[in-house]
């Protein structure tokens, strides 16, 4: 909750290796926010205004009326990260951000894919849909709707074999994260 | 009660003395309310002008400053004092009428998106969406404005729900989750930074206005004084540590001594104190400082390692950990005597290069001079404050501040038109003080308006207008950095600055000789009520002297 605190003295051999502080992988970031007007509008103002990239973002009710929660990823080869979260402490609307270590973190994506399904084609559109685990949510004489949830990689590995057969459309919620373990994320 | 009339009471509750504002449509309730409060309300000529009044006054004072302003323009024209008590950390108050609820988002007569157009420049901002938050939202503001590093808020509250009829309770205590600035520094940093600067060899003190925010000063310089370290300070902490003194090097940065920007060079240890590392004080930031380790102190854990990587970040308000840090240091019983060398270099380079000027042989006022007469004339003891470019740069090279507040000027924004409005909310906030505005004849036309305020109200300040006729600081880097074409910066021999002060109702006086200047200027400041003097100074001084931008700090010319 609140700022962060005193971090523990750093050697100079960390500090070098901090380099900035730029990790080079995705980092999904997890932000309670108080659900008060303009709270996103915060978050977006600031990072366009740092220049920090957004690659994804969804935000959400909880268990709590009163507060929502933000997940959003942020490249950690473009951005030092400590920057971002420091910077996002200072909003007053922020209760709480965790920066989720990927291999404690159940992650899921949900997309749905529009895709063409003409005659002999349809067959090998069900046959992927299948093998992705994907659920045909719509069906037209042309074309077929596939619903895909798991980690980005899978969306993304489906992507690549829906487009060949004839990608329509896509769209993607962009990811919410989970902490594994009793403890709250 | 109606919830303006709450609004009133909260002020009261939070100590407010004085509010600067202007009346319009949306804020007619606020205005209404004013009648019977027995607060009391300075009418400005310009919104503007009122915002920078209440930094003025909350520079000068430490307390909080509260600025108001109708919806739509009235909210567009206090944008500029937000951005600038936000990049300065002044706390602000600003309290903003909004077109009723009804016609928001309508486009409706005189509607802005107050809070849209302010975001990014707040440190947070309420949108009063029921009458019945009022009174939280506004103790809030004033709780969010002062702790912590301080800043600029803003409350805007529409003319409906400004309105309406209130069961006001009194709000004793304000909880924001999301908001618990850490103030105590972390004992294990503190013990690690003592123990650094037991054993630097070349260690330099690097102040900023946080220091002079948190009230640290005498912190500072007793810390100082334990073992001699040098002290130097940028444009914002001037004051800070009492000028001149052995240990002051002089401010550092752009237009800093020498002595300061070698010393920070060549130092193996560098302790910032309440700065922000900005480019105006580092430079080329890859030749900043090679040979140093730094220890970070501020209120802000977001200032810490965002330019400048710290060795020792220290977290917390300044005087805490200054206090703390003394009592560490004290203990370690350092050997003074390792500082030797280093104050012979120091020494060394403060004899080659003391900050000069070529004095005029013809009875041409030199800027600098001014400033040195004016500082003789104040006894050195008033509070100054500037707009921005050359004069700025001169006033605070030239007249050395001895103590915290005195010195007021816009730092992080640059804003011309600063100083004069500034003034005017600093004596009010110090009626007993001596308050004069070094200002450029450039910047002073900026928000001269308020001259007319000072005359209504008997605002009693001396403006001293440095008058070059020239941007002047724009001419400067033109000629050095733009083969001397000058373009748009020749502001002629207008306005007549004598006629105009007395059109406003002011004193209006205008000095060209060097003799007698000091004399004149005593007199001048002697005058009952405001006044404004046009001193006329050689007209292509520099200032020097400089690290051109983006440079090294060892490659400083002039």
């Amino acid at each position: 909750m609140g700022e962060p605190g005193t971090q523990e003295l750093l050697s100079l051999e960390e500090l070098e290796a901090a380099g900035g502080m730029r990790t080079g992988r995705k980092h999904v970031l997890s932000i309670l926010v108080e659900d008060k007007p303009g709270v996103l509008t915060r978050i977006a103002g600031l990072f366009a205004r740092r220049g920090f990239n957004i690659d994804t973002l969804t935000v959400g009710p909880t268990d709590d009326l009163s507060v929502s929660r933000i997940t959003l990823t942020v490249d950690g080869a473009l951005h030092p990260i400590d920057h971002v979260t420091k910077q996002l402490h200072k909003l007053i609307n922020v209760l709480k951000i965790r920066d989720l270590e990927p291999r404690d973190t159940v992650s899921r994506e949900l997309a749905l894919f529009k895709i063409a399904a003409d005659g002999p084609q349809r067959a090998e559109v069900l046959q992927v849909c299948e093998i992705f685990r994907g659920k045909v949510v719509d069906v037209g004489r042309r074309s077929v709707i596939v619903e895909v949830t798991g980690t980005t990689d899978k969306i993304e590995a489906f992507e690549a074999m829906a487009r060949p057969l004839g990608l329509i459309e896509m769209m993607r919620t962009g990811e919410i994260a989970i902490s594994r373990g009793r403890g709250e994320t | 009660m109606r919830a303006v009339d709450a609004v009133m009471e909260c002020l009261k509750a939070e100590g407010v003395e004085v509010v600067f504002g202007l009346p319009g449509g949306a804020n007619l309730p606020t205005y209404d309310a004013f009648v019977d409060a027995g607060i009391r309300h300075i009418l400005v000529r310009h919104e503007a002008g009122g915002g920078h009044a209440a930094e003025g006054y909350a520079k000068a004072t430490g307390r909080v400053g509260v600025a108001m302003g109708t919806s739509g323009p009235g909210a567009t024209n206090l944008v500029t004092p937000i951005m600038d008590a936000m990049m300065d950390s002044v706390p602000v108050v600003f309290i903003t009428g909004q077109v009723r609820t009804e016609l928001l988002g309508t486009d409706g007569f005189q509607e802005a998106d107050t809070l849209g157009l302010t975001m990014p420049a707040v440190k947070h901002s309420w949108m009063i969406q029921h009458p019945l938050e009022i009174p939280r939202a506004i103790h809030e503001a004033f709780h969010v404005a002062r702790t912590g590093r301080p800043g600029p808020v803003v409350v805007d509250i529409p003319q409906d729900l400004s309105r309406a009829e209130i069961d006001y309770q009194p709000v004793t205590d304000v909880k924001l989750p999301g908001y618990q600035p850490t103030t105590e520094g972390n004992a294990k940093q503190i013990r690690q930074a003592a123990k650094a600067l037991a054993t630097a060899r070349r260690p330099v003190f690097y102040v900023g206005g946080g220091v002079v925010n948190a009230g640290a000063a005498k912190e500072l310089t007793d810390l100082a004084r334990l073992d001699r370290f040098p002290v130097t300070a940028t444009l914002m902490g001037l004051g800070a540590y009492p000028a001149p003194d052995p240990l002051w090097l002089g401010m550092l940065g752009m237009h800093g001594t020498r002595a300061a920007n070698y010393a920070m060079d060549e130092a193996d240890l560098i302790c910032a104190i309440g700065a922000r590392f900005d480019d105006r004080i580092t430079g080329k930031l890859s030749e900043f400082a090679p040979r140093a380790k730094f220890i970070h102190i501020d209120v802000d854990p977001a200032e810490i390692s965002k330019n400048v990587p710290a060795h020792i970040p220290i977290v917390g308000d300044a005087r805490h950990v200054l206090g703390r840090l003394a009592t560490e240091f004290r203990a370690l019983e350092a050997d003074s005597s390792r500082l030797d060398a280093w104050w012979e270099r120091i020494e060394g380079w403060r004899a080659k290069y003391p900050l000069r000027y070529e004095e005029s042989t013809d009875g041409e006022i030199k800027p600098q001079y001014m400033v040195q007469a004016v500082y003789e004339a104040t006894g050195g003891d008033a509070i100054v404050t500037t707009d921005v470019g050359q004069h700025q740069m001169w006033a605070a090279q030239y007249y050395h501040f001895d103590q915290p507040r005195k010195w007021i000027n816009s730092g992080g924004l640059g804003t011309m038109g600063f100083g004069l409005p500034a003034a005017m909310g600093a004596k009010v906030g110090c009626p007993d003080q001596t308050v004069v505005c070094i200002a450029g004849d450039g910047s002073v036309q900026m928000n001269m308006q308020e001259l007319a305020t000072c005359a209504q109200e008997g605002i009693d300040i001396k403006v001293l207008i440095m008058n070059n006729g020239y941007l002047g600081m724009v001419r400067q880097w033109q000629e050095l950095f733009w083969d001397r074409r000058y373009s748009q910066v020749d502001m002629g021999n207008f306005p007549d600055f004598v006629k105009l002060a007395e059109a406003y109702g002011a004193t209006g006086l205008r000095f060209a000789e060097k003799a007698g200047l000091v004399e004149n200027l005593r007199e001048a400041i002697a005058t009952p009520g405001p006044v404004m003097v046009d001193v006329r100074v050689g007209r292509e001084e520099n200032v020097y002297p400089m690290i051109a931008p983006g440079q090294a700090a060892r490659d400083m010319v002039g």
